[in-house]
C-alpha cells in the first residue's frame, strides 16, 4: 500500500465551499444565473404570474424545496457513483441511468410478488454489484485503456441492450413500487404543504448510504487502494496494488450505488425501461459541475439540481424542468472556460 | 416473466409469411382476400399493438367461420399478413412499402398509434391503397387531404372535450358563472396529447371558462410535483391531464401523494396505466374518456352487443380482465372491410374505396360513418368515472349508466 500522501488538491467544483471562498468568480456565476432568470421572467408573463403565486401562497415554497431536496439526494447518490467511475477509471459510464432503472425494477419485481420494496435495497445492492462485476469483466476491462470514444460507445451500447432487455422482460408499461407509507399534511399560516414519509425515508437512506461509502473509502483497504489508483494508477501498480481488481470493484460499487438509487426512485417516482437516459444526464450534469474528487460538491450540486428542477417546473412550466438541467450545465461549462482562461500558464 | 415473444420468432414468422406470399398480386389468392398490416409487436407500443392484433384476429375468425365475405356470389375468407414495426415510424413506413410492393397487398389495416399511422399513410396514399385504421386518433391525420385513409375511432381532440362540457353542466347546476370555472391543464409535449389539448382549449373558449394553468409535460416524464403544487395553490375546479400511460401513472401517484383536492380530475389512459390496481381508492372519482366500453348499449350484426363482444373476447384470449377498447376498434375496422367488399361486390381497389367512404353501419363498437376526411363522425367519445374501483359511464347522458360523483372524494 502506498504511503498516505496528502490527498491531491481537490478539483474545484461548482458550489463546493472551495470556490465559494475563492475570489469573486463564484459571484460572477451567480450573477450570470440571476441575470438569465431575470431575463426569462421578463419575457414570460406566465412566469411572472407563477412568481406571484409563490409570494401569495408562500407555503408552496416549502413544498418545492422539500420535494427538490428529497429527490436531489437520490440524484446525488447516482452522481457520486459516476464520479467514482469517471475519476478512478476515466470511464464515462453512459449506462448509469440504466443501472438506476434496473435497481428500480428489482424493487418493482419484489413488490409485484408481494415483498416490501424496502427489501429491494439490499437485494439491489448485492445483485447490481454482481452485475457490475460481470459487465466489467465482459466489456469495460477491454475498453478501459482505449480512447475516450471507445468507452463512450461501449457503455452506450450496454445502455441500449439493457433498455431493450428490460422492455422484453417487464414490458413497456410505466411501473411503480408502493411503499405504503402515508403522506403528512402540514398546515401553516392558512396554507398547507405535504410531505410523503417515503421521500423523507429515502432521503435518510441516501444519507446513510453516502456515509457508508465515505467511511468505506477512508477506512477500508479497498477504499484506500481505490483512492491510490485514482491518484496515480501506475504508481499504485508499482506499489503492488492489483489495479484490475480495483477497477472491477469500483465499477461494481458504482452499479450497486445506482441500484440502491433506483430502488428509491421506484418508490418515489415511476420507472419505465427507457427512463434511464434522464438519470444519466442528471448524473453527468452533477459530476461535470462538481468535479470527481469532491463529495460535498456532488451532494450540493445534486440537491441544488433537485431544487432548481422543482422551481423551474413551477415558474417556467413543466417543459422547462429538464431544459433547466441542461441550461445549468451550459452555464457551468462557460464559467469554467472563463476561469481556465484566466489561469496563468507557463509558455512552453 | 417473459411476456412477449422474442423478436427472433417474430422475424422468422415474418420471413415465412413473406416467402409464402412472395408472388406479387396477393390481393386475392384463391378463396382468400389478403389484408396487410404493420403492427407493434415489440418496442414501446407492444402492449397495445398486441391488443390491436387480437382485435383484428377475433373479427377475422368470426367472419371466416360465419360464411366469409361474399363477393360476386362466391364466399371468400380473410387473411392478414402481419409485420412487426418495432414501434418505430421509419420501420412502419418500410414495412408498408414492402407489404404493397413485394407482397402485393391491396387492402390495409392500420398500425398502432398516431405516430405509426402518420408514417404509413403517405405510403398507402402514394400507391392508392385503401387503409382502414383503428388506432391512430390524431386530428392531424385528417387534415392532410388523404383519400385512402379511414378511421373507425373518434379523433383525439374529442378525448377530453366531454369533461369540459361536463364541468360546464355542473357549474350551471350549482349556479356558478361559467367564467369563474377555473381549469388547470397539463399535457405532454407530443402530437397526440397536443391534439387532445387543442380540443380542450377550443371547448373552454366556446363555453367561456378560464384556464389557470397550462403546463407542457416533457416526454421523459416521471415527475409533475411542480405542476401539482401550482394546482394546490390555485385551486382549479377541473384538472385535465394527458400524457399517455406514464402521464396517468405519474399524475395518479403524485395527486395521491400531494393530496391534491381538485373536485374534478380528468385524464386519458386510465386503464392502460392500470390506475385502479396501482393506486386503489386514491383514484376514485377520476374521469376517463374512452372510445368504447362494454357497458354501452351499442349493438350490431356480427358480434351482437358490446357486452357480447366483451364475453367472446375474454373467452378467446386468456389474461384479459377488461377488454381494451384498442381491441374492440380493431375488430370494428375488419367489419368495415367485410361490409365494403360486399357492397362494392368487387375487388377493384377504387370501387372498394368508394364503398368504404359510403359506409354507414351500426356495430357493437358504435355507429360508423366517415367524413370526407376519413374520420368516423357517427360515434362520440364516452366519459367514464372510476367509482369504487370500477369504470362506469357517466357522460354523455344518453348512454350513461351512472350519475357523476361530484366533487370526487379525496382520500
Amino acid at each position: 500500500m502506498a504511503s498516505q500522501k496528502p490527498a491531491a488538491p481537490a478539483r474545484t467544483g461548482f458550489l463546493s465551499p472551495a470556490w465559494l471562498k475563492s475570489s469573486g468568480d463564484g459571484w460572477t456565476l451567480l450573477l450570470m444565473i440571476a441575470l438569465v432568470c431575470v431575463v426569462l421572467v421578463l419575457i414570460s408573463g406566465q412566469a411572472q404570474n407563477n412568481l406571484t403565486i409563490l409570494q401569495v401562497a408562500w407555503q408552496q415554497n416549502i413544498q418545492l424545496l422539500l420535494d427538490g431536496l428529497f429527490i436531489g439526494a437520490i440524484f446525488a447518490l447516482a452522481a457520486y457513483g459516476l464520479a467514482l467511475v469517471w475519476g478512478v477509471m476515466n470511464v464515462k459510464n453512459l449506462c448509469q441511468g440504466e443501472y438506476v432503472i434496473m435497481g428500480g425494477y428489482i424493487a418493482y419485481y419484489l413488490y409485484d410478488i408481494g415483498i416490501h420494496p424496502f427489501v429491494g435495497l439490499p437485494v439491489a445492492i448485492v445483485f447490481m454489484f454482481g452485475f457490475g462485476w460481470a459487465i466489467y469483466v465482459l466489456v469495460i476491462r477491454r475498453v478501459i485503456d482505449r480512447d475516450l470514444f471507445t468507452s463512450l460507445l461501449a457503455t452506450f451500447g450496454i445502455a441500449i441492450v439493457l433498455q431493450q432487455g428490460l422492455n422484453l422482460i417487464f414490458g413497456p408499461e410505466v411501473q411503480t413500487a408502493r411503499s405504503g407509507l402515508p403522506t403528512a399534511t402540514v398546515t401553516l399560516g392558512g396554507g398547507a404543504f405535504t410531505f410523503a414519509w417515503i421521500k423523507l425515508t429515502a432521503f435518510l437512506m441516501c444519507g446513510a448510504l453516502a456515509l457508508a461509502v465515505v467511511i468505506f473509502m477512508k477506512r477500508s483497504r479497498m477504499g484506500q487502494a481505490i483512492r491510490a489508483t485514482a491518484q496515480d494508477a501506475r504508481a499504485a501498480r508499482v506499489m503492488g496494488i492489483d489495479t484490475d481488481r480495483v477497477y472491477a470493484f469500483t465499477y461494481s460499487l458504482n452499479a450497486a450505488i445506482c441500484g440502491a438509487a433506483g430502488v428509491l426512485i421506484a418508490m418515489i417516482w415511476v420507472i419505465q425501461p427507457f427512463y434511464g437516459i434522464t438519470h444519466s444526464i442528471r448524473s453527468f450534469v452533477i459530476v461535470t459541475a462538481a468535479g470527481f474528487g469532491n463529495l460535498p460538491g456532488v451532494i450540493t450540486a445534486g440537491l441544488g439540481l433537485g431544487v432548481a428542477e422543482q422551481y423551474s417546473g413551477f415558474v417556467l412550466g413543466a417543459d422547462f424542468q429538464q431544459a433547466t438541467v441542461v441550461g445549468m450545465l451550459l452555464l457551468v461549462l462557460i464559467w469554467r472556460q472563463i476561469i481556465e482562461n484566466k489561469h496563468r500558464r507557463v509558455v512552453e | 416473466m417473459l411476456k412477449h415473444c422474442s423478436p427472433a420468432t417474430v422475424l422468422a414468422a415474418a420471413a415465412v409469411a413473406a416467402i409464402a406470399a412472395a408472388p406479387a398480386s396477393a390481393k386475392v389468392e384463391g378463396d382468400t382476400i389478403v389484408l396487410g398490416s404493420a403492427l407493434s409487436e415489440t418496442g414501446k407500443y407492444s402492449t397495445n399493438g398486441i391488443h390491436a392484433k387480437n382485435g383484428y384476429n377475433i373479427a377475422i375468425d368470426l367472419i371466416n367461420k360465419t360464411g366469409g365475405v361474399k363477393v360476386g356470389g362466391k364466399s371468400y375468407k380473410l387473411r392478414v399478413i402481419y409485420y412487426d414495426d418495432e414501434s418505430t415510424p421509419a420501420r412502419g413506413a418500410q414495412l408498408a412499402e414492402r407489404l404493397i410492393k413485394q407482397d402485393g397487398v391491396k387492402y390495409m389495416l392500420g398500425p398502432y398509434s398516431s405516430g405509426l399511422t402518420k408514417a404509413i399513410a403517405p405510403v398507402t396514399e402514394k400507391y392508392r391503397i385503401p387503409m382502414v385504421e383503428a388506432e391512430g386518433a390524431s386530428r392531424s391525420l385528417f387534415t392532410k387531404g388523404y383519400k385512402y385513409l379511414f378511421a373507425v375511432l373518434s379523433t383525439s381532440e374529442q378525448y377530453l372535450a366531454s369533461s369540459i362540457q361536463l364541468a360546464a353542466e355542473i357549474a350551471d347546476k350549482a349556479g356558478k358563472k361559467r367564467k369563474d370555472v377555473k381549469i388547470a391543464m397539463a399535457f405532454e409535449n407530443d402530437p397526440f396529447s397536443l391534439d387532445v389539448r387543442a380540443g380542450v382549449v377550443a371547448d373552454i373558449k366556446r363555453l367561456g371558462m378560464s384556464i389557470v394553468i397550462d403546463d407542457r409535460l416533457p416526454r421523459d416524464l416521471s415527475d409533475m410535483t411542480a405542476t401539482l403544487t401550482k394546482v394546490r395553490a390555485l385551486k382549479p375546479d377541473l384538472l385535465v391531464v394527458s400524457g399517455h400511460s406514464k402521464g396517468a401513472a405519474t399524475a395518479g401517484r403524485q395527486i395521491k401523494e400531494l393530496k391534491i383536492a381538485t373536485p374534478m380530475v380528468a385524464m386519458t389512459h386510465c386503464e392502460s396505466s392500470k390506475l385502479v390496481s396501482k393506486f386503489g381508492a386514491a383514484v376514485d372519482g377520476f374521469l376517463c374518456p374512452t372510445q368504447w366500453a362494454e357497458t354501452l348499449s351499442y349493438k350490431g350484426p356480427y358480434f351482437g352487443s358490446a357486452a357480447d363482444f366483451d364475453k367472446k373476447f375474454k373467452a378467446t384470449f386468456s389474461g384479459y380482465k377488461t377488454v381494451p377498447y384498442q381491441s374492440a376498434q380493431a375488430a370494428a375496422a375488419v367489419l368495415v372491410w367485410k361490409d365494403a367488399f360486399e357492397r362494392a361486390n368487387s375487388f377493384d381497389k377504387e370501387k372498394v374505396r368508394e364503398a368504404i367512404s359510403s359506409t354507414e353501419m351500426t356495430t357493437f363498437y358504435g355507429r360508423i360513418k366517415f367524413s370526407k376526411a376519413g374520420n368516423n363522425i357517427a360515434k362520440p367519445m364516452v366519459l367514464r368515472q372510476i367509482q369504487d374501483g370500477k369504470y362506469v359511464v357517466v357522460a354523455p347522458s344518453k348512454w350513461a349508466s351512472h350519475k357523476v360523483q361530484h366533487p370526487r372524494k379525496v382520500q
